[in-house]
C-alpha cells in the first residue's frame, strides 16, 4: 500500500539524462525523482546544466539519451500529454511583449484548451493570484521587472500544473516580491511537485523542501537543506557575547567542554568594548549549545547574546562545486 | 486545429498591435498603385486591365513579403518566447501552420486594400472582371509561397536581418528560375529535362498562365504544394535546431 502511494506520487522520474552542446558535455547523467508535495531547488554554478535539464524536462530540448516522465507520460514520446501537466516558466520569463497582460493570459488559456467561461474564470482567478489586476490591459512590455516575472507565472499556474518548473523565478525581483512569489509556491507546493532552479541560497531555505545541486553536468549532492547545512564549517558553532569575565580565562573553560575544537575570539563586545565576544567550534559538527550554555551557567558570567550557526550553506555549496584543485 | 486558431488569433491581432501592419499595408498599396499608373504606364497603354498591376506583384513581393516573413520566428527566437511556445502542448506543425495562415490573411488584407485600382480600371472602361479575380487570386497564392519560404527561412535564424536577405535571395530565385540567369547555369552541364524541371519552378510561369485568366489545376497545384514544401521544411529547421 505504501510503496503503491509513492509511487502515484511520483510526478517527475529522470533517468540518466545526457546532453552535449557540440563538444560540450552539458548534462552528464543526471536522475532524480519528484513526488507531489515536493519543492525541490535546483542549484549549481552558472553554466552546470541547471537550464538545461529544464529545457529537457518541459520537452523544448530532445535530450541524446535518458528519458524523462511527467506524471507518467514520458517527454519524447508523447510531448502533448506530457506538456499539458506542466507549467513552465522558463529562464528570464520570455513574454509576447506587445500583448496586454490580458492578451496574453487568454492567449495561454486558450492552448491549454479553456474556452468562454471557464477561460475567463481561469484567468481571472489566476491575476488575482498573483496580482496582476492594476496591469491587465497594459502592453507586457511597458510592465516592470517584478510583473513581467509575474505575469510569467501567471501563465504557469493558469491550468493549475501537477507539475512546475520555474527557472529563476524570482530572479530580479525586489524582497517584498521575492516574497510573495516565495509564499505562492509554499502555498502551491502540497498539491504540486514543483522544481525550481535558483542561485540564491537563501531561497532553498525559504522554500525549498529539498535541494539538489549540479556541478558540470553532474549531481554532487541530493538531500534536504538541513543537511546541507549540517556539511558546513561552522554548523552548531556557538557564539557567545559574555560581560564581567576576562577573555582569556572564558576560552580556557569553554575550551574544555568535550566536543569543543576550538575557541576564538571573534571580538570586544557592548557598547563600553568591556564584554568579550567568542565563538566556540564543535568538533564535526556536534551540538555543544547546552553544554556550552552550562559552563556559562557554573561560572556565573554574564550572558549578553547566544547564537547557534546553521552553518552558512554558501560554504557547502562553495566546498561542493567548486573545481577539484587536488587533481589538477 | 483549435490551437492552429489560437495561435493564428494571436500572430493576426500581432501584426496590429504595432505599426508594422499600417506601414506594411501603406507601402504595398502605395507602390502597387505607382508602379502600375506611372512605370506601368497605365494611362497611356489604354487598355482596360489590370495585367501591368499585377505584372508588378511578383516584383514587389520580392522584398516586402521577406520583411513580413522575417519576424515570424526569428522574433521568437531572439526574444525566447519559442521556449515559452513550444513547451506549450502545441505541435510544431500546428505553430507553423498558425503564424503562417496569419501571415497570408494579413496579406490578403494588404492585397484586398488595393481595390481602388480595381474599381479605377472598372470606371475608366470596360475590363473583363473575371480576369481581374483570377488575378487576385493567383497574387494570394504567389504571396503565400513567398511567405512559406521566409518563414521557413526565418526558423533557421535569430538574425532578422540575415532571414530577411537569404529568403529574398531564394525567392529572387524562384522568380528568375525561368530566366536566363537561372537556366544558363543548368545548361551549360545539365540534361534538358533538368534544364526543364529548373524552369517549370519558375514563379512568373505560373503567375503569367492564371493572371491571364487561365485558371489550370497545376498552377495552383504547383503553389499550393510549394507551400506545402517549404511549410514541412519550417517545420523540420525548428525540430533540428530550435534551441539555438
Amino acid at each position: 500500500m505504501e510503496k503503491r502511494d509513492g509511487e502515484m506520487s511520483e510526478l517527475v522520474r529522470i533517468e540518466s539524462l545526457v546532453k552535449h552542446f557540440g563538444p560540450i558535455k552539458a548534462v552528464d547523467g543526471i536522475s532524480f525523482s519528484v513526488r507531489r508535495g515536493e519543492v525541490l531547488g535546483f542549484l549549481g554554478p552558472n553554466g552546470a546544466g541547471k537550464s538545461t535539464t529544464m529545457k529537457i524536462v518541459t520537452g523544448f530540448l530532445p535530450a541524446d539519451s535518458g528519458r524523462v516522465a511527467v506524471g507518467g507520460e514520458d517527454i519524447a514520446a508523447n510531448p502533448l500529454a506530457a506538456k499539458r501537466r506542466i507549467g513552465y516558466l522558463p529562464e528570464g520569463a520570455p513574454l509576447y511583449s506587445d500583448m496586454t497582460t490580458r492578451a496574453f493570459l487568454e492567449f495561454a488559456a486558450g492552448i491549454r484548451g479553456f474556452r468562454g467561461e471557464e477561460q475567463r474564470r481561469r484567468v481571472a482567478e489566476t491575476v488575482a493570484r498573483v496580482q496582476l489586476e492594476s496591469v491587465l490591459e497594459q502592453p507586457i512590455d511597458t510592465l516592470s521587472k517584478g510583473f513581467k516575472r509575474r505575469v510569467g507565472l501567471a501563465q504557469s499556474i493558469l491550468h493549475d500544473p501537477e507539475v512546475l518548473v520555474l527557472d529563476e523565478p524570482t530572479d530580479g525581483l525586489d524582497p517584498n516580491q521575492k516574497h510573495e512569489v516565495r509564499s505562492l509556491i509554499r502555498e502551491m507546493a502540497p498539491r504540486k511537485a514543483i522544481i525550481l532552479s535558483t542561485h540564491l541560497l537563501e531561497e532553498v531555505d525559504a522554500v525549498c523542501s529539498r535541494a539538489v545541486i549540479i556541478s558540470a553536468g553532474r549531481i554532487v549532492s541530493d538531500g534536504a537543506p538541513e543537511d546541507l547545512h549540517a556539511r558546513a564549517d561552522g554548523h552548531n558553532a556557538v557564539t557567545l557575547a559574555l560581560r564581567g569575565v576576562a577573555a582569556e580565562s572564558a576560552r580556557a573553560a569553554l575550551a574544555a567542554v568535550e566536543g569543543v575544537r576550538e575557541v576564538e575570539e571573534v571580538g570586544g563586545g557592548g557598547e563600553d568594548g568591556a564584554g568579550v565576544r567568542l565563538r566556540v567550534r564543535p568538533e564535526g559538527g556536534r551540538a555543544v549549545a547546552l553544554e556550552v550554555s552550562r559552563v556559562v551557567r557554573e561560572h556565573g558570567w554574564q550572558v549578553e547574546g547566544l547564537m547557534v550557526d546553521r552553518g552558512r550553506l554558501e560554504e557547502v555549496f562553495r566546498a561542493i562545486t567548486a573545481p577539484d584543485r587536488t587533481r589538477s | 486545429m483549435a490551437n492552429v486558431l489560437v495561435i493564428f488569433k494571436r500572430e493576426f491581432q500581432g501584426y496590429f498591435a504595432t505599426p508594422i501592419a499600417y506601414v506594411f499595408m501603406g507601402v504595398f498599396v502605395a507602390l502597387a498603385g505607382v508602379f502600375t499608373m506611372y512605370i506601368g504606364g497605365f494611362f497611356i497603354r489604354a487598355q482596360a486591365d489590370l495585367a501591368m498591376f499585377f505584372g508588378f506583384h511578383p516584383w514587389l513581393y520580392l522584398f516586402l513579403i521577406p520583411a513580413l516573413a522575417m519576424r515570424l520566428w526569428a522574433e521568437e527566437r531572439r526574444a525566447g518566447t519559442i521556449e515559452l511556445l513550444l513547451t506549450l502542448p502545441v505541435t510544431m506543425t500546428q505553430a507553423v501552420l498558425g503564424k503562417f495562415l496569419a501571415a497570408w490573411l494579413f496579406t490578403a488584407v494588404a492585397l484586398a486594400l488595393t481595390f481602388p485600382v480595381w474599381i479605377t480600371v472598372n470606371y475608366l472602361g470596360d475590363p473583363d472582371n473575371g480576369i481581374i479575380v483570377a488575378g487576385y487570386l493567383g497574387s494570394l497564392l504567389m504571396a503565400g509561397a513567398y511567405l512559406a519560404i521566409g518563414s521557413c527561412i526565418s526558423a533557421l535564424t535569430r538574425n532578422q536581418v540575415i532571414a530577411f536577405v537569404v529568403s529574398a535571395a531564394v525567392c529572387l530565385l524562384f522568380v528568375l528560375s525561368g530566366y536566363p540567369v537561372v537556366l544558363d547555369v543548368f545548361g551549360a552541364w545539365a540534361p534538358p529535362f533538368l534544364v526543364e524541371t529548373v524552369s517549370s519552378f519558375s514563379f512568373l510561369g505560373h503567375f503569367e498562365d492564371i493572371i491571364k485568366g487561365v485558371i489550370d489545376l497545376r498552377d495552383i497545384v504547383y503553389f499550393a504544394s510549394l507551400i506545402a514544401l517549404w511549410l514541412f521544411l519550417n517545420v523540420l529547421a525548428l525540430e533540428v535546431n530550435k534551441a539555438r
